[in-house]
């Protein structure tokens, strides 16, 4: 009898774990920097006039960074989403203009909607290699400490939002 | 065949002449120590290759992160501890023993020991096998049945 269970028993913790590989994605990196400041920067602002903005400016509010190009193809599919998020939440939503070309940026954002509180322009990557960005589009939740609670890897969807975001957003909020 | 092999032979030069621009450090030390870190950290957008070797943008980005921390007389273990805050230990290929590891580091070694023990199982079992002697009546019958299955 024991002949037959213990390669049963082996059969069925190698499909366990198996299974749970197959299940992970491999894009999906757990990042180190949630529960932790978020990295610092001062930057110019997409829409011009030379302003700068900074993540000290943002402290006591929380607000959403979301990192985006117009040569990202998954940023287009996530844009409507963004867009109509925007319009129901009051949250301030930062883009990071990543490795893009201001004038192209621009283009994107009159023709497809913006979004965006403020966008702020990382033309050589390096903000977003503070933030570990490794691919667009990602999405951080940052609170009013300035704290990042949450990093999403790939377009944001509606089912993100409502099952992750928008109940983590109100959570923090609520946080004094 | 032959021909084959050259051509492969061929393009594998060639790849790896155009692989990646490289930075030059005029320190021979730190190029060393540039050459080392760049083979040990991984890119993550093309997950199974180093930032050596790899094309996509962030890889080049690490390259130049790395070459300029170089430049500033940061060490090899600031320039781990750089990358591992912002991309966590999935950037090392060479992962660090920490609890969370423990099962990748020591679970070859485990894996060793059940095999060593079933070993051990199987041959202590065979020692102990019984053997069964026969006897004279015995043997004929079997002798008997062989020659009647021998005989179809």
């Amino acid at each position: 009898m024991l002949k037959y269970i213990i390669p049963l028993i082996l059969f069925i913790i190698m499909a366990v774990f198996l299974a749970l590989g197959l299940n992970l994605n491999p894009k999906d990196i757990p990042s180190p920097l949630v529960d932790k400041p978020a990295p610092t920067f001062l930057a110019d602002k997409l829409n011009g006039g030379g302003q700068k903005l900074s993540p000290a400016d943002l402290k006591g509010k929380v607000w959403m960074f979301n990192v985006w190009a117009s040569w990202c193809v998954s940023c287009r599919q996530e844009h409507p989403v963004l867009n109509q998020f925007a319009q129901q939440q009051s949250i301030i939503i930062v883009g990071l203009n990543y490795k893009d070309k201001p004038e192209d940026a621009q283009k994107w954002l009159s023709a497809l909607g913006n979004p965006y509180n403020d966008s702020v322009i990382d033309r050589d990557g390096r903000i977003g290699l503070d933030w570990g960005v490794y691919g667009v589009p990602e999405t951080f939740i940052v609170d009013k400490q300035g704290i990042v609670r949450y990093k999403h890897t790939g377009p944001v969807t509606e089912e993100d939002l409502q099952q992750k975001l928008i109940p983590l957003i109100t959570k923090l909020q609520a946080q004094t | 065949m032959n021909k084959f092999c050259m051509a492969l032979l061929l393009w594998l030069t060639i790849s790896s002449v155009y692989a990646v621009d490289v930075y030059q450090l005029a320190d021979p030390e730190q190029q060393k120590t540039y050459e080392t870190l760049t083979a040990e950290l991984r890119c993550l957008v093309c997950q199974n290759q180093n930032i050596a070797d790899s094309h996509a943008e962030l890889a080049g980005d690490l390259r130049r992160q790395v070459y300029e921390m170089l430049q500033q007389g940061k060490s090899k273990d600031d320039i781990v501890q750089f990358m591992t805050d912002r991309y966590g230990d999935f950037v090392l290929y060479n992962p660090p023993l920490k609890a969370k590891t423990g099962l990748l580091w020591l679970g070859p070694l485990g894996l060793l020991l059940v095999g060593l023990t079933m070993i051990a199982l199987v041959l202590r079992r065979k020692k102990n096998a019984v053997k069964i002697e026969l006897d004279g009546s015995e043997r004929q019958k079997i002798k008997q049945l062989l020659a009647e299955e021998n005989k179809d």
